[in-house]
């Protein structure tokens, strides 16, 4: 165990390292924000609010291409905690990296849909259901990006044997990530139900 | 990790903590909880200062209508606005969060659970940064054309929603940055908070052993991260209302103003009971050590914290009853309303309860502690008219609310900063208040806030409407009668603020020139009494061991009348 910082940070009442409590504390919290988007979101299409048909010209598969692509990153980041677990560390740094590619993925399609969407002339202006579309995808893929990029700076770390336990703490964060998007994805992109 | 290891651990800590810092290192860019409590507490004073300011300025319009208000100017209908609006924000967001939560929660936290710091200093500095930002850009937001934003603290859309409302362009979308960034602050915060709470306690501090301020702090933050995602969903959303064209609440575009509302109240109903904990907490404290007897019903308290924890959820409504609400869901909303009040009159009489057959010692911070307890009575009492629907219809947006909402927002949040800091004071600067002063102050503060909102009740029931900057327009209400009531308030309110210098000199002269206190000078239990005052980076010199709960006041059978948590059975 690194002596750094104060003996607090070392301490383990609950019997769970802090670094995962405060991960959690901060997951729960960030559940609200989502939750709360989804359920204004849910709110005005049980009202029937016009153009939320619209949820019909989003396109699905390219929504169901990602989910398999943001699915499949989980796995690798699972897998690089396993291997960071075994004290493999080139492993590690290979599934981080996968893991990386794996969001480069999802946002390049992101990308594809945007512009498309926004060529064919449709914005966040457009109704109440597309400033949704918009606000909830974008605030997601902000997510994505920012658990990128921490990503990217863990791994160089790992590969320095250094604060090992941090791959399993983004690999939480990751998983929410995935689990906003199997949210996001059936009430935005599988028409209405 | 075992003893010690610790101890080895705080040797080599202790060595790094020798280093001689600069200022900047030691006192601005401090990674140590008690610093940052320190800044969080003045920077909440300052704001305080300029919320005080504000509802001078816009009291002194009301008293003697459309004249030239000394030190402020001319208070027309638009400034007005910007007053009352930023007043009622700062007062929240920038004085009774961070100095009740993050000021005293950081300062008292590690302390009183026996640990150096706090988990993450680092993500504990970068909160504090995060906090200062948003007071800057809510300062800024009153330099920018257009003003500051003046469309009720509770920000409404489409008024909030649209510049061409609220003729703030520019005011409204700072004001709602600063509301956010001041929320991500209190969010990293709070994750350290309960984190540290949760893993960093001294061995031997069980559950129940926590003092009840830690506790609350803890709730409170618990509260605060379950009940503010929905707004900051809001508030991105208002921000694209207002900068980018969406029309999530705005209706001519499909939007709902009401859903804003819902998310608004969902977060502001828990946040009356995210500030009133922490001076529960607070009070609980003081009167223990202040009437040397044991915390009536500890786990009773803390039961009643998670009932109206949970309850504070299912209330918010009954800010909207006359929103268009459904009246079959106003009766819902009416009776959790009213079921609330019962775990906090528990918690008041459980206090009650300890002060019962006490020796009771009334120093300032058990004044300011009597004075939370009866005039947040009254505050609570008068609530329950409002929460009633019927009632409600004539007295929303009137003054009987904001007499109402002042009864119990002043008690929490004034009074309470001042019991905590008089109490503390001797730990924080290692010297005593001055106690004729100290007292002065409590009296000169205490009878003109009774002065200054028990008037309001009366015109509120006379139906004086909250948000008319001049009543001269309105016969009815601009009768000599409620006239002169409203001077009356206005003078005590002016009396309350000149007191509050009182506490400026007494403040910092004793900081500088007051007696050298003693360790423990109110002979507590609590660990923070058990280092040096003021205690050093690190804090204890040794880590302590707990054998006790926290209020062991006046045992059978012992020579002294209390049993700090740290001695060991035989000492």
């Amino acid at each position: 165990m690194s002596l750094q910082g104060p003996i607090a940070t070392h301490r383990m009442r609950t019997g769970i390292p802090t670094g995962r409590l405060a991960v959690w504390w901060g997951l729960a919290s960030e559940i609200f924000i989502f939750g709360g988007l989804i359920m204004c979101f849910l709110l005005f299409k049980f009202n029937n609010a016009p153009g939320f048909e619209d949820a019909d010209m989003t396109s699905t598969a390219a929504g169901a291409f990602n989910t398999f692509v943001l699915l499949t990153s989980s796995l690798s980041i699972v897998l690089a905690h396993a291997a960071a677990e075994k004290g493999d560390i080139q492993a590690s740094f290979r599934y981080i990296w996968f893991t990386i590619g794996g969001g480069l993925v999802f946002l390049l399609v992101k990308t594809y849909e945007y512009s498309s969407k926004i060529y064919g002339g449709i914005t966040l202006t457009e109704n109440v259901f597309w400033s949704f579309y918009f606000t909830a995808t974008g605030l997601h893929a902000l997510h994505v990006i920012g658990g990128m990029v921490i990503m990217g700076m863990i791994s160089f770390d790992v590969r320095k044997n250094h604060n090992l336990q941090r791959v399993e703490l983004i690999g939480l964060y990751w998983h929410f990530v995935d689990i906003v998007w199997i949210f996001l994805f059936p009430i935005l992109y599988i028409a209405n139900f | 990790m075992g003893q010690q290891a610790e101890a080895i651990l705080h040797e080599t800590e202790a060595h790094d903590a020798h280093h001689e810092m600069s200022f900047w290192d030691k006192y601005i860019f401090s990674v140590d909880h008690k610093i940052i409590g320190f800044q969080y507490m003045f920077t909440g004073l300052i704001m305080a200062a300029i919320g005080g300011y504000f509802a001078y300025a816009f009291r002194m319009q009301l008293a003697w209508p459309g004249e030239e208000v000394p030190f402020y100017g001319l208070v027309d209908a638009a400034k007005y606005n910007m007053l009352v609006t930023n007043h009622g924000t700062i007062m929240i967001f920038w004085v009774a969060m961070p100095v009740l939560i993050a000021a005293f929660g950081n300062w008292l936290i590690p302390l009183m659970i026996g640990c150096d710091d706090m988990v993450f200093p680092r993500l504990n500095r970068l909160s504090y940064q995060i906090f200062l930002v948003s007071a800057l850009v809510l300062i800024l937001s009153f330099f920018v054309t257009g003003g500051g934003f003046g469309g009720a603290w509770t920000s409404y859309p489409p008024l909030s929603a649209v510049a061409a409302y609220n003729l703030t362009n520019w005011g409204a979308s700072l004001w709602l940055l600063a509301v956010f960034l001041e929320i991500v602050a209190f969010l990293l915060g709070g994750i350290n908070f309960v984190t540290t709470t949760m893993n960093a306690r001294a061995p031997g501090m069980g559950m129940m052993d926590i003092p009840i301020v830690v506790w609350m702090i803890n709730i409170a933050v618990i509260l605060f991260m379950a009940s503010v995602g929905p707004l900051v969903a809001g508030a991105v959303m208002l921000f694209f209302d207002q900068r980018l064209g969406t029309s999530f609440f705005i209706p001519s575009g499909g939007g709902d103003p009401l859903l804003w509302e819902h998310l608004f109240w969902f977060f502001g109903h828990p946040e009356v009971y995210v500030v009133l904990l922490p001076t529960m907490g607070i009070v609980a404290e003081i009167i223990t050590v202040f009437s040397r007897k044991k915390l009536f019903g500890y786990r009773t308290i803390l039961y009643t914290a998670f009932g109206t924890g949970g309850l504070s959820f299912i209330v918010w409504a009954h800010h909207q009853f006359v929103a268009g609400i459904d009246p079959r869901m106003a009766n819902v909303f009416v009776v959790t309303t009213i079921l609330i009040s019962i775990p906090i009159a528990e918690m008041l009489f459980s206090f009650i309860a300890t002060l019962y057959g006490g020796s009771i010692e009334f120093s300032t911070p058990m004044l300011w502690a009597l004075g939370f307890l009866v005039s947040f009575l009254i505050g609570g009492v008068t609530g329950i008219y409002l929460g009633a629907s019927a009632l409600d219809v004539y007295f929303h947006d009137s003054y009987f609310v904001i007499a109402h909402f002042h009864y119990t927002f002043f008690p929490i949040t004034i009074i309470g900063m001042f019991a905590a800091i008089t109490y503390w004071f001797p730990k924080m600067f290692g010297r005593m208040m001055d106690e004729t002063l100290n007292k002065i102050h409590f009296w000169g503060t205490f009878i003109p806030f009774n002065g200054l909102f028990l008037p309001l009740f009366l015109v509120g029931m006379a139906g004086q409407h909250r948000r008319i900057a001049d009543f001269t327009q309105y016969p009815d209400l601009a009768s000599p009668d409620l006239q002169s009531i409203r001077i009356f308030a206005t003078v005590s309110l002016v009396i309350l603020l000149l007191f509050q210098f009182v506490f400026i000199y007494n403040f910092f002269n004793s900081m500088f020139k007051g007696k050298k206190a003693p360790l423990n000078p109110w002979k507590a239990n609590t660990l923070e009494w058990t280092v040096s005052s003021p205690p050093p980076h690190g804090n204890f010199a040794e880590l302590p061991t707990i054998y006790r709960g926290p209020y062991e006041y006046s045992v059978p059978g012992r020579e002294e009348d209390y049993w700090p948590q740290h001695l060991a059975p035989n000492q």
